[in-house]
């Protein structure tokens, strides 16, 4: 199991649209991913989840992962979080 | 009747007026086990198909989908398949054999309220797209079939209590506004307004239901207004109105993509002054790459004591969150002077403006500096923020401030804080000192400022708030002119950024000149941005540095004007 803090480096959060592209980059590996704000654990899947937990910007959370391709999904995740979120 | 504007523009049409059809509950329940199991399927089949009612919306290219109308169609789509939404219902029909309408219109309901009591004003404006998403289910259900094309007779403005984020999707052209009762900025009509170009205006209230089909509607989306059944002579005044706020909009738009290159390819930068997070929008509208000035005076007005380093922090990140990555330049505190704040009591002097003001203040009361530069350090992480140091009038006070600067950095290392160790420093170039020593101060520090409107008053000894010597007041004066230019000349040679943020980077006369000075930084604010930049791309420095060398020989500033306006005509 993999559990990395991020910033959240967009302004607007993690709104609707990068929270749609995370969810669909997810989809790509068997590992289970979820993501965690003070003490609130969601699994990566459901929009609903990711939306209710309110996510602005500049705030830290945290995404945990585990199963059998945790560490290229952690690659994947930390590109999204350090990069692409702030260009969505 | 008044609203929020939330799409800038003008329509005068007819009014179509659309109300909403609430599906009801039914209140039968499943009696048995293969009901229930084909409630879930009928529910399967149902979301598929609303998710290929909406793939197939996306390709629709008679639509004229914009960026924003795909974004939230893509949004829905993943709405629709979110595990969350299937479990709920599920349960709500096999734990409470609710059949699956009334499963559905439970669950949609309460995750809409869940939504709108959210206190974030973004996530509140979502639960449009869970009811939306929510109805598309439903009507999947009920009547099988076709997607919701509507037809619209020309210049329609459409009159609704909340439009939902497909029906602005599929609107088509013929619709040329809308106006709701309910709605905010961040709702989805608003998005698609401001895409489409077409004026909207929300949150109006009842009021709206007073308006018939085909009545003559007037909107007014930039100032919110719906007027009804307007006369002739209103009509004729908003019909020229509208013409003036198109000719303009183009011709911003047009100016907003271009980057401000001279002829002969000199790139120059154009920045906005600002005064808080939510000025960032105009910069961009504007076609502003980034911020030549924050000011940070207003986030210490308006409030009974000093913003405590969290407050501050707070208010740096917001603005470099939304600043996309370009430099947004910090000016540490600048009170004193004009500016004064209710809480810190400054004696009443005799002459404010040369008295106990900005870094004066910073240096003598280090505690209130280093918790504005800790804040600014801190929030630098986000962004490209930069610190600017304003009245700067010897090389003693740089020193000391870096001084400060790296205690500040020390007190954060030990805190265990993240921040931004390499910030860049700049100053103010706007006490003639400062502008005549420019080579000493610029082995200091990475850029200059120019702020003309203090070098002015200052060089001129002119009082710019005594209205009896305001013909004094003159930037064009030649002694102003070769402190500026020699400030350019000594921050080129020694290889530092030199910008500028008075009043004279807006000063259209003044963009040649400048120009000519090898000035490459403007900042000014957002709304000057098109008109100095028109002025920058058909011109070349060339040309430019011609008009410097003539105005640099000429004596008075009279003549210096004259010469400038009749090369900008």
């Amino acid at each position: 199991m993999i559990s990395k803090d991020y910033v959240i480096m967009s302004p607007q959060g993690l709104h609707a649209r990068p929270a749609t592209t995370l969810i669909r980059l997810t989809k790509n590996f068997k590992s289970t991913i979820s993501l965690k704000k003070n003490d609130k654990l969601v699994r990566l899947n459901s929009m609903l989840n990711i939306l209710s937990l309110v996510i602005k910007g500049g705030e830290t959370i945290s995404i945990v992962i585990d199963g059998e391709d945790e560490i290229i999904a952690t690659e994947a995740i930390d590109l999204f979080f350090t990069q692409q979120l702030k260009e969505l | 009747m008044n609203g929020i504007g939330v799409s800038p523009g003008i329509s005068i049409g007819k009014a179509r007026v659309i109300k909403k059809v609430q599906i009801a509950l039914t209140g039968t329940s499943l009696d048995n086990e293969a009901d229930i199991t084909a409630e879930i399927e009928r529910f399967d089949f149902a979301v598929s198909k609303a998710i290929n009612e909406l793939e197939s919306l996306k390709q629709n290219t008679c639509l004229n989908l914009q960026k924003e109308d795909i974004e939230i169609l893509e949004t829905q789509i993943e709405l629709l398949s979110d595990p969350q939404i299937r479990e709920d219902t599920v349960e709500k029909i096999s734990s409470d054999k609710q059949n699956l309408n009334d499963a559905l219109i439970g669950v949609i309901a309460n995750m809409v309220k869940m939504f709108e009591n959210m206190d974030d004003e973004y996530m509140r404006a979502r639960s449009a797209d869970i009811q939306d998403i929510g109805n598309r289910i439903l009507k999947h259900l009920n009547i099988p079939g076709d997607s919701c094309s509507q037809e619209f007779e020309p210049d329609t403005i459409i009159i609704a209590e909340d439009i939902s984020p497909s029906e602005t999707i599929t609107m088509d052209k013929q619709v040329t506004g809308f106006a709701t009762y309910t709605g905010s900025k961040t709702s989805h009509a608003a998005i698609i307004a401001k895409a489409k170009g077409i004026p909207a205006v929300v949150g109006c209230g009842n009021g709206l239901e007073s308006i018939n089909n085909n009545d003559v509607i007037i909107l007014d989306g930039i100032n919110g207004l719906v007027l009804v059944n307007p006369d002739q002579q209103m009509i004729a005044d908003y019909t020229e109105k509208r013409e003036v706020y198109i000719e303009k909009a183009d011709q911003l738009k047009q100016l907003r993509e271009v980057e401000p290159i001279t002829i002969d390819g000199t790139k120059i930068t154009l920045m906005a002054n600002i005064a808080n997070a939510d000025d960032m929008e105009d910069v961009f509208d504007f076609g502003g790459e980034g911020v030549g000035l924050l000011r940070t005076e207003l986030l210490f007005m308006n409030r009974d004591s000093f913003p405590t380093e969290d407050e501050q922090f707070e208010f740096y990140k917001k603005v470099v969150l939304r600043s996309k990555n370009k430099p947004v330049i910090v000016r540490t505190i600048d009170i004193g002077g004009d500016k004064h704040l209710p809480y810190f009591n400054l004696p009443v002097e005799q002459n404010p403006f040369l008295g106990y003001r900005a870094i004066r203040i910073c240096l003598d009361r280090t505690g209130l500096f280093i918790t504005q530069l800790k804040a600014i350090l801190r929030a630098a992480v986000f962004g490209d923020l930069k610190i600017m140091l304003p009245m700067i009038s010897n090389v003693q006070e740089v020193r000391e401030a870096k001084n400060i600067l790296a205690r500040a950095k020390d007190e954060l290392l030990r805190e265990n804080a993240s921040f931004k160790t390499d910030i860049e420093l700049g100053i103010m170039i706007e006490i003639p000192s400062a502008a005549i020593t420019a080579d000493i101060l610029a082995k200091e520090v990475d850029f200059f400022s120019i702020g003309t409107n203090d070098l002015c008053q200052y060089t001129l000894a002119v009082d710019r708030m005594n209205e009896k010597i305001t013909h004094l007041y003159d930037p064009f004066n030649p002694g102003v002119l070769r402190l500026i230019s020699y400030v350019i000349d000594q921050a080129r040679k020694q290889k530092i950024h030199v910008g500028m943020c008075g009043e004279m980077a807006a000063d259209p006369r003044a963009t040649l000149l400048l120009l000519g000075m090898g000035l490459t930084d403007f900042s000014m604010g957002a709304a000057a941005i098109p008109l100095i930049k028109s002025i920058i791309i058909n011109n070349n420095i060339f040309t430019a540095e011609h008009v410097c060398n003539h105005v640099m020989a000429m004596h008075n500033s009279e003549n210096i004007i004259k010469y400038l306006q009749k090369f900008n005509a």
